[in-house]
């Protein structure tokens, strides 16, 4: 005893020292252990929390705000006519159409990385782009053809709308926005087309723009044009080339209204358009028949 | 049969997205007249059973009492979006992979390219040309397209088919419609993309595009067949005809509107401008086919003669 005594605390000061280090990270050992508890329950978290805001499980409540709070989705509304997703009524030409718009616009901004908007390097840039830029062909191929596709989808998507009535009231203005969306993806593939600076483009774009000169009072070869003093270095194919011919200045407009203005134009548009189908009552149908017996004519309100 | 020709023109890459719309308009066409048919017999069904239509529930869709009417939008829609999305990707992908995106010659403005055509969606306004003058086929009519399809609206007072699919109870709109969009429009973007050829010369499908071809064509005016020399004679007799057109034209579009009694009370409920708007879109859009037919049968190319402008 009285050997083994002088090693006793010795020992026990070993033991104290390993004790003493386990009590220590104890706290820590608590905290890995609600952490890693933590991990199985990621809503839990305070990151989850701030970027999510509202919980999700299977209820209907949730779903609703899983949609409502969320930035992108928040032009949907919660719940939508159970006939409407079907796919046979909408064709789901609209969203498709705005889908491409999407794709069309981040290929584009791509593009536009290998692109110089000036005569001498733009045909070269799309040589370039075709033969040397990292999927720079794919790249090219999916902007030119998803924008043939839009123009396809878009007249579609008007097609349907006109086939169920869908511009009736209250939804007459928002057809009207869907025009001018028309036109403006009409514009916007075209001005894209004069931009690889080939002999295709610069026809065509030769053939549109002459077109302008004959407007009536605008062109100088349209009626009247000349008697407004219209020449072809003043007229309204001058300002939309930016010059006589189709040459440098042409290109340069071309690229600025492709790129900027109309995109931003379109924008515009679009947040009106998906705003005032929400407005207006949301998706128009399928809604129940009408009969002609059951119109009350006297009291259809104001023309 | 020059199959190669064929063969040259329907693969050529611009055109395939036209190839493309030869088959997507017909289909959706069907699709959609398809349940406006259906609907017209439920339509027909109720009208004939107005004990039905008090509880019946008014759709060709399945239903029954303890479905609730609507759906939430996650997943129920978003997954068919989500999914809409992915597909037209993957389209996309194929399409773009398979086909390259046409690129010519450098741009040379002194070698003209023959036929010298713009992009296909605007085929349909270089086919006018044919018909018109620039400042009516490439100004005044494109114009005019865009407000008219702005105006429909407001012209359109048919109480009945607000948000879904019918053909009898919008016989006349879907008509006027369907020959806008797809006869004219669509027709025309077809005509100028597989059978205008070098020179925009008419070259049916199958056809030789025989670049030195020469087509001696008389093409008169109206004016010229009466014998008028005089310009005074010419404007007179241009503005008579032109009137009488309209008159005419008015004339027949005031009759099929007003073949039913249905649509004789849509009638009762516009007003003179939005009836006269109406009446002014319908018969510009009908001096389409009709100078169509003068020009490629009777070879007449102008109805309207003035110093000034031409029609």
């Amino acid at each position: 005893m009285a050997d083994e005594s002088p090693v006793q605390p010795e020992s026990k000061g070993e033991i104290g020292l390993l004790e003493k280090v386990k009590e220590e990270l104890k706290p820590f050992q608590e905290k890995l252990e609600q952490d890693l508890a933590g991990m199985k329950a990621p809503q839990k978290t305070q990151l989850y929390k701030s970027i999510f805001r509202v919980k999700h499980d299977e209820t209907p409540r949730s779903r609703s705000l899983g949609v409502l709070s969320n930035v992108f989705l928040h032009l949907h509304p919660a719940r939508v006519n159970r006939d409407a997703v079907r796919y046979s009524y909408t064709w789901g030409m609209g969203g498709i159409t705005f889908y491409l718009f999407i794709v069309l616009t981040f290929t584009g901004v791509l593009l536009m990385f290998y692109y110089h908007p000036s005569k001498i390097v733009a045909f070269r840039d799309i040589l370039y782009l075709e033969h040397d830029v990292p999927f720079g062909k794919l790249l090219r191929n999916m902007h030119r053809w998803g924008a043939h596709l839009m123009i396809i989808t878009v007249w579609l998507h008007m097609f349907r709308v006109f086939l169920t009535g869908s511009y009736k009231r209250p939804r007459e203005f928002n057809w009207v926005v869907g025009v001018i969306l028309l036109v403006l993806t009409l514009l916007l593939s075209f001005t894209g087309y004069l931009l690889p600076d080939d002999q295709l483009g610069f026809w065509a774009v030769t053939v549109g723009t002459n077109m302008a000169r004959a407007s009536p009072m605008l062109g100088h070869e349209g009626p009247l044009g000349p008697q407004f003093g219209m020449t072809p270095y003043n007229d309204v194919r001058f300002a939309l080339l930016g010059g006589s011919i189709v040459d440098s200045n042409a290109l340069l407009r071309a690229y600025i209204w492709h790129c900027i203005a109309i995109p931003i134009i379109a924008s515009t548009f679009m947040i009106v358009h998906f705003w005032r189908v929400r407005k207006d009552g949301g998706i128009s149908g399928p809604s129940p028949v009408g009969l002609a017996k059951e119109i009350k004519w006297d009291r259809l309100g104001e023309r | 049969m020059d199959w190669h020709q064929l063969w040259v023109i329907t693969s050529a890459p611009d055109n395939v997205p036209i190839v493309g719309l030869v088959f997507l308009v017909p289909f959706y066409v069907w699709y959609g007249l398809r349940q406006s048919f259906a609907n017209d017999r439920l339509i027909a069904q109720l009208e004939a059973d107005p004990a039905l239509a008090k509880t019946h529930h008014r759709k060709t869709q399945p239903f029954q009492s303890d479905w609730s009417k609507e759906v939430p939008v996650w997943p129920f829609l978003l997954r068919i979006e989500f999914l809409a999305a992915l597909i037209v990707t993957v389209i996309l992908f194929v399409w773009s992979i398979t086909l390259n995106a046409p690129l010519e010659e450098p741009a040379n403005p002194s070698i003209t390219m023959n036929p010298a055509k713009a992009p296909w969606y605007f085929l349909g306004l270089q086919e006018m040309l044919v018909y018109f003058d620039p400042w009516m086929a490439g100004v005044v009519l494109p114009t005019l397209i865009v407000v008219g399809l702005m105006a429909i609206p407001y012209m359109d007072m048919n109480p009945l088919g607000n948000g879904y699919y019918t053909y009898k109870q919008r016989k006349f709109a879907i008509l006027a419609f369907c020959l806008g969009f797809i006869v004219l429009w669509v027709g025309m973007v077809v005509i100028g993309t597989f059978i205008r050829g070098p020179g925009w010369m008419w070259f049916w499908p199958g056809e030789t595009w025989d670049h030195n071809r020469l087509i001696f064509e008389i093409n008169r005016n109206l004016d010229d067949i009466f014998g008028i020399t005089s310009a005074w004679g010419k404007g007179i007799f241009g503005a008579i005809v032109t009137g009488v057109y309209f008159a005419a034209a008015g004339y027949g579009t005031h009759k099929v509107i007003l073949l039913t009694e249905f649509n004789r009370r849509v009638y009762a409920r516009m007003t003179l401008l939005q009836y006269l708007a109406l009446q002014f879109f319908l018969t510009t859009m009908l001096l389409l086919p009709v100078k169509i037919v003068l020009r490629l049968l009777f070879r007449i190319k102008y109805i309207w003669v003035t110093p000034w402008f031409n029609i």
